[in-house]
């Protein structure tokens, strides 16, 4: 009997080793497939219930979380979330992430590479893994000036503020704006109500219109003219039509008083011009510097970049349509006259407002705008610090030089709140038609502008979404750009 | 545990047997130091989840090593007594295996009770029941070894068990539903106020010993050949009787009771327990050529069997499909997810797979411990059947042969219907891991099962008493000097 016995526990060791072999084909073989199938919730729920990193801004913790007994183990919290939302974003298990959540998603849930000792020690110490923080170049006191200024009235619209010098973003204001804490719930209804009430709002409070949004830039993008003007050899002296009407195609390009632009002067200074936001000036400008020096001068600004990240994409901001690759390309001559008015298929973001100005403002040199001043590790100890990035010279000192001399007659001749004595302030207002029917339909008001003019420490870029069809970026938009300006200087640095 | 002195004694005893021809050690010190380490593996094991799961790490958890090593310290000394030559590797083996059975239990307890509170349902933890049933199934496995002095006695009542086996294992199927519900699609339960049980659990090894007694009884029979065709001897149609007896139940489990899993289990053992009495590999085929055809008409006649073989084909597929692959499609999510090391005892998600502590807990430990745990656990299986075999190789009589073969066997073929069903190896049929899985049925019978194997091991090993060992001739003094020379064995052909 002990024969059959033997053959009877080969079989047994037999069907063990078809076990597994079957176990290595199911856990090591085809474990990837297991473990990435867009059914296994384990991966998802393991990177939920990670230890987030913090994002900071300053001496204040924009978000952070907090401990739950529940499965997710933390809960994502944003403090003053409406007011740091577009920097922020949202992290929500059921509708993905936005932002910075999402754009430095690998630092934040700690699995970025650059972690990776830190993981392995906490492999070793048997401990959670945590996520890296972030901190930003935010100043909180100028973000939450920006935001109330524009919060205050219920203007929806951007503010973006950057240091000419570094390029770092100050301030990122998208208004009206979202409370990022409901999408990050655990309470999958609770997530769901907050996101069917934010993606159904018209105000579309969830999009980021700082770098998510182009608005055309109307009168502001005069400066990207006059800027091409000097390079080419103009001087802010040197006379330009100061007549009432310019012919395009069938229609006519007018000022905006409908009139000569200074009294009867058939001719004023490009300086005046400026001042006085002369529309047949402008056009006359674009026209004579030509399609292809404006657009060298508005690639050198950095319109037409594609993939800019800051670390958030931020969308192309065009001269013409974007389609074809013709983000560059102003179609022809009667479109060349509108774009030199900052009208037609010019489209900026916010962001790109302020960059253009903020180049000015560091005597001609672009620097790359970024938000992440430095990653720190879990224990706060630093990984990784942003130095500051030059994209190169986009215009020679003098001519931006006589760009800051230009603004600063701009902003003398505008009105609204907020000037102070004793500084001295380079701006330009401008009041983009919108729509089909545009003396109808209420304008985009701008205000671009940096301070102090002789040593520019803050440049911001304000675009109000008017609600008022006589409304002008003076009024508006000004008063707003100075409260950023004040906060950003009156907090000393 | 006053073990010393038992212990002295027991050595006392087996050294005072000793014949000349070799030293027989009872080994219950090897045992004693194992299941202090099994009982090391289990506490470390527990410590894992509480630290995973950020529950208190307290001292609690050393006396629950104690508490857990006092029940088995118990059985230890329950086989020191009653069957003191016994395997001491098939003791620790199964504490081992019961220990991160409940570690797990309790571990898929925590992720229940979490989604309990956060779905506002009724908390309801299957670890103090298992603790309880452990404890059950230790009395009951002392009872064993007191009652069953010998296992040859057993014999006697062979077709007794056999009887009472059938009618266990046909209950539930006749009984109305109030008494004996259809849990999961299968019939096999009765229900008597709050405890549930498995009467086939029982069954298996009553029938299982019947087979023995009968088998042994009429080994004669069996062993004359019939007709012989093409080379081959084949059995007399009379002797097909016990075979097509079992292929019956086996059927009838399928039919009545929709057990896929209990059906493969029975036949599948009865036919090697047919083999190893015989020794003749036809009744194999035999076997075989029943069940593929038995499989086939399943396959015809039963939606829920095509339902599993499409499971099993892909189970990715059926994912969506009622009663379809999704159970198994989260069994092998959990096992990719855990890969080659594992997520770490209570780091992983074994609770998103349904019967994450009976039927897939093989899946909860390859999550949460990797390939390497679920080989390992193989191992500890493994171990636990070649060592009931080792003694049903070495025990004198042919009814332990049978008995402790048979049992040994029905356990690796439980783990791998269960391993393999969750592991997409074969279809899934639906069975409890031996000591693993939550129930009490399972665990008190495979605990009846041990305490059959500890009797027919400590037989093997136990030294002949009254029985001299045959003289082994002495040449005479005056050549000792040649025995030094080695001689061929006459008997041995080289």
């Amino acid at each position: 009997m002990n024969t059959p016995l033997r053959r009877v526990g080969l079989a047994m060791l037999t069907m063990v080793v078809l076990l597994l072999a079957n176990a290595t084909y199911i856990q090591i073989i085809k474990a990837d497939d297991y473990r990435k199938d867009p059914r296994n919730q384990r991966v998802l729920l393991e990177e939920y219930s990670r230890e987030r990193g913090k994002i900071l801004a300053g001496d204040n913790v924009l978000a952070t979380v907090q401990g739950t007994n529940d499965r997710l183990r933390y809960l994502r919290q944003y403090t003053n979330g409406p007011l740091y939302a577009p920097v922020t974003g949202f992290y929500s298990q059921r509708y993905g992430a936005s932002g910075l959540e999402r754009a430095e998603d690998e630092i934040l849930n700690g699995s970025d590479d650059r972690l990776f000792v830190r993981r392995l020690s906490d492999l070793i110490t048997g401990r959670d893994p945590r996520g890296g923080n972030i901190e930003l170049t935010i100043s909180p006191a100028t973000q939450q000036a920006a935001y109330a200024a524009m919060d205050k009235q219920g203007f929806a619209g951007s503010v973006v503020a950057l240091n000419p010098k570094t390029g770092e973003i100050l301030a990122m204001v998208s208004t009206p704006s979202y409370d990022p804490n409901p999408l990050a719930a655990h309470d999958g209804k609770a997530q769901e109500k907050a996101w069917l009430a934010y993606r159904d709002d018209p105000r579309k409070p969830v999009l980021n219109r700082a770098i998510a949004e182009t608005y055309a830039p109307g009168s502001t993008f005069k400066l990207v003219v006059a800027a091409t003007a000097i390079e080419d050899g103009k001087n802010k002296d040197d006379q330009v039509t100061a007549t009432d009407k310019i012919a395009v195609g069938a229609s006519e390009l007018r000022n905006y008083n409908r009139g000569f632009c200074n009294g009867s002067q058939s001719t004023v200074s490009m300086e005046t011009a400026l001042a006085l936001s002369c529309n047949t000036a402008f056009a006359q400008l674009a026209h004579d510097v030509g399609a292809k020096k404006l657009g060298a001068m508005s690639a050198m600004l950095g319109i037409g970049e594609a993939d800019l990240k800051v670390p958030m994409s931020v969308v192309q901001s065009c001269i013409g349509p974007s389609a074809d690759n013709g983000c560059l390309r102003v179609v022809d001559e009667n479109a060349l006259y509108q774009s030199g008015i900052g009208q037609r298929d010019v489209r900026l973001t916010p962001l790109q407002n302020a960059e253009i100005v903020a180049t000015i403002a560091n005597g001609g040199e672009r620097m790359k705008p970024q938000l992440v001043k430095t990653i720190l590790a879990p224990d706060l100890s630093e990984i990784a610090r942003f130095d500051e990035d030059s994209l190169g010279r986009a215009m020679s000192r003098s001519t931006a030089e006589q760009l800051r001399d230009m603004m600063i007659q701009s902003e003398a001749k505008t009105g609204g709140d907020g000037k102070t004595n004793g500084l001295s302030i380079a701006s330009k207002t401008g009041t983009a038609e919108t729509g089909n029917d545009p003396k109808n339909t209420p304008p985009f008001a701008w205000y671009v502008a940096f301070a102090p003019a002789d040593d520019p420490k803050i440049a911001v870029a304000v675009v109000v979404e008017s609600r008022d069809v006589a409304a002008t970026g003076g009024k508006l938009s000004a008063t707003i750009g100075r409260a950023t300006i004040n906060a950003f200087l009156a907090g000393g640095s | 545990m006053g073990s010393p002195v038992q212990g002295a004694v027991g050595l006392a005893a087996g050294q005072s047997s000793v014949g000349p021809d070799g030293a027989a050690p009872t080994r219950r010190g090897t045992e004693l130091l194992l299941l202090g380490f099994a009982a090391f593996v289990v506490s470390a094991a527990l410590m894992l989840v509480e630290a995973n799961q950020e529950q208190q790490l307290t001292l609690r958890i050393v006396w629950y090593g104690l508490a857990f090593l006092a029940l088995f310290g118990g059985a230890h000394v329950a086989v020191r007594k009653f069957a003191p030559y016994a395997d001491p590797l098939i003791l620790p083996c199964v504490a081992v295996l019961n220990g991160l059975g409940l570690v797990m239990i309790y571990r898929i307890d925590l992720a229940m009770t979490e989604r309990a509170l956060r779905l506002g349902r009724e908390i309801n933890n299957d670890v103090p029941r298992q603790i309880l049933w452990t404890t059950i199934s230790l009395l009951l496995f002392l009872a064993v070894l007191i009652v069953i002095k010998d296992h040859r006695k057993l014999t006697k009542y062979a077709y007794t068990f056999g009887l009472v086996g059938l009618i266990l294992l046909a209950l539930p199927a006749f009984l109305p539903s109030f008494i004996a519900p259809t849990i999961n699609g299968a019939k096999i339960w009765l229900r008597v106020g709050p405890i549930s049980i498995q009467p086939g659990e029982f069954a298996k090894i009553l029938l299982l010993t019947f087979f023995a007694g009968f088998l042994v009884s009429k080994r004669d029979l069996f062993m004359a050949a019939g007709r012989r065709v093409l080379g081959v001897d084949l059995p007399r149609a009379r002797d097909l009787g016990p075979i097509l007896f079992a292929w019956g139940v086996s059927v009838g489990v399928l039919v009545f009771q929709k057990d896929l899993g209990t059906s493969l289990l029975f036949f599948g053992t009865i036919l090697v327990m047919l083999y190893v009495a015989t020794e003749r590999g036809v009744w194999v085929a035999v076997g075989m050529v029943l069940f593929v055809g038995g499989a086939i008409v399943a396959y015809q006649l039963f939606g829920h069997v095509q339902q599993r073989v499409a499971n099993w084909i892909d189970p990715l597929a059926t994912y969506d499909d009622p009663g379809g692959g999704f159970q198994i499609a989260q069994g092998l999510f959990g096992l990719g997810t855990g890969g080659v090391g594992g997520t770490g005892l209570g780091a992983g998600r074994p609770d998103l797979v349904p019967l994450a502590n009976t039927d897939f807990i093989p899946a909860a430990i390859g999550e949460e411990l990797g390939f390497i745990g679920l080989a390992a656990l193989l191992m500890v299986y493994t171990v636990l059947a070649l060592r009931g075999m080792r003694s049903a190789l070495a025990v004198r009589d042919t009814f332990g042969k049978l008995l402790g073969g048979g049992l040994s066997f029905l356990l690796i073929m439980q783990v791998f219907v269960v391993v393999g069903g969750v592991t997409k190896l074969i279809p899934m049929t639906g069975l409890t891991a031996p000591f693993l899985s939550y129930g009490g049925s399972s665990l008190l019978a495979n605990y009846i099962l041990v305490a059959l194997l500890l009797r027919i091991s400590d037989a093997a090993r136990r030294p002949q008493t009254g029985v001299r060992p045959r003289p082994v001739p002495q040449a005479p003094i005056a050549e000792a000097h040649t025995v030094m020379v080695q001689r061929p064995d006459p008997e041995r052909p080289a």
